[in-house]
């Protein structure tokens, strides 16, 4: 048996199919991952998502320390309860995770960084920190759920306390609003509207059935990775590791590289990779006739080399399926999959799939 | 999960096999085998005429979650396959052992080891043990 979240007698009670994701017991789904995904889509669904890790980093130089540790710059937020995407990487500029950093002062932030990455993470975080005036506390006394869909706000803002509706309706995207014991952030992993809610782990069951009663859809990790891949969103340990560089996993826009003078963890190392010109690439592939891509299928480009399918699947808004491709660099619009011995024709797209319900690629 | 079909017969690859009155036998996978799958999001099947080899791959049944080869359990030729499939695979999941059929084979050797329901029944109750 594995780690449990204060949500998991509720997902059993809801009939959940169970699996294992990184040590932790979570619902693969509830009856149809399809129907959980279109849901998300066209209405509302919540996400148990209280594996992740809450890191809160506090302290005279906690700025620093984030400038120096992540490879997106901190120092870019101004506005409290703005947050931002950013990876921490290594020396070599492998990535060690991917996170959302919250800003609230220049000595408050809150970190959320992955499930399955939690003991690495801390421990390098932990690390990095011996250098500055700075605490790092991790807040496993947190439950979190996220809400999306294009009515998951309105719905969900039923269920928070009355004072806070208006506050937490009238956040921008990529915005955070502490409300008393809650969290409330315009953020999420699915290409559409709605937020992420971080809440004492004691309430969080009763918060879980709350959203539920409102109308919003329980949805579980199945349609929670359908809807990332359509939304073009990047999968830790799957499209990214420690042996590959933000550079060639399509998240250069992370890296900030101005100003010339702050020194970041693997900055050396990416100034070096970013002037190789012949660095993989990484793109979205759309399969051309049926079947289903699969992680690791190997890509054919013809005469320029290969490349291999760092996650796909099948897309239900598109009824298609699509992948995220690890692949030669060039300027190439087609290419081959090989599939239990057999070529498939692949078109090299531009991720997202899906923003919002509809398609951002042509079918 | 439902009851088992008591005319049909089971193998451990989680197919069922019901025979016709024409002699062909007709083959899908089991309730439990879709299941396991989650929703069924493609299906490959064999040619009509296309000759098929007991323990061999005759079809491909894809979800969400994984590829997964059907298995023949039996050695003859394809008569015929439920196309449908094709447009609405999730039949497979809604009525595996009706709507949800794949193929149809007229054997030409005996059918290798099969379950009864009941035999089919024990067997997936010592899978969860």
């Amino acid at each position: 048996m594995g780690k449990q979240t204060p949500l998991y007698d509720a997902h059993v009670d809801a009939g959940a199919r169970i699996v294992d994701f990184g040590g932790w017991d979570m619902p693969l789904h509830y009856g149809s991952q399809l129907e959980e995904h279109h849901s998300v889509r066209k209405h509302a669904g919540a996400f148990d998502v209280s594996h992740m890790t809450v890191i809160d980093v506090e302290g005279a130089q906690a700025c620093e320390f984030l400038r120096y540790l992540l490879a997106n710059d901190v120092a870019k937020l101004k506005v409290p309860g703005k947050a931002m995407y950013s990876c921490m990487l290594t020396p070599d500029g492998g990535v060690i995770d991917d996170l959302i950093v919250y800003f609230f002062e220049r000595t408050r932030y809150r970190v959320i960084v992955n499930a399955a990455t939690r003991e690495k993470d801390l421990a390098w975080i932990n690390d990095q920190a011996g250098k500055f005036s700075v605490a790092v506390n991790e807040r496993p006394d947190t439950a979190m759920i996220a809400v999306q869909g294009p009515q998951a706000r309105e719905l969900a803002a039923t269920v928070i306390p009355r004072q806070w509706r208006e506050a937490a309706l009238a956040l921008d995207p990529f915005m955070a609003l502490e409300a008393d014991e809650l969290f409330i952030a315009r953020t999420g992993y699915t290409g559409e509207d709605g937020w992420e809610v971080v809440l004492p782990a004691e309430q969080g069951a009763d918060y879980w059935q709350r959203f539920v009663a409102a109308g919003i859809r329980p949805c579980g990790l199945g349609a929670r990775d359908t809807l990332r891949l359509e939304a073009g969103m990047n999968l830790y340990g799957t499209d990214m590791d420690e042996t590959t560089s933000p550079l060639e996993s399509g998240l250069g826009w992370t890296i900030a590289w101005e100003p010339d003078d702050r020194d970041f963890i693997g900055k050396t190392a990416l100034i070096a990779m970013r002037a190789n010109k012949d660095r993989r690439k990484f793109c979205g592939l759309l399969l051309e006739g049926r079947g289903v891509l699969r992680n690791h299928v190997r890509v054919l480009v013809d005469g320029v080399g290969e490349g291999e399918v760092t996650s796909g699947g099948f897309a239900p808004t598109l009824e298609r399926s699509i992948a995220m491709a690890r692949v030669p660099a060039g300027d190439y619009q087609r290419a081959k999959v090989e599939m239990r011995g057999k070529l498939f024709d692949v078109r090299v797209v531009k991720p997202p799939f899906v923003r919002n319900g509809a398609a951002t690629i042509e079918i | 999960m439902t009851e088992l079909p008591g005319d049909l017969l089971f193998t451990s690859e989680h197919e069922w096999l019901r025979q016709e009155e024409d002699g062909t036998i007709t083959i899908g996978i089991t309730d439990h085998a879709q299941d396991a799958l989650g929703d069924l999001v493609y299906v490959e099947l064999p040619e009509v005429g296309q000759d098929v080899t007991s323990g061999g791959d005759m079809a491909v049944v894809e979800s969400v979650k994984a590829a997964s080869d059907v298995y023949s359990p039996v050695t003859g030729e394809v008569t015929a396959v439920n196309d449908v499939l094709a447009d609405t695979p999730e039949n497979i999941n809604s009525d595996p052992y009706g709507d949800g059929w794949i193929v149809r084979i007229r054997p030409s050797d005996d059918v290798a080891d099969t379950m009864t329901p009941m035999e089919y029944q024990e067997f997936l109750d010592g899978l969860e043990e």
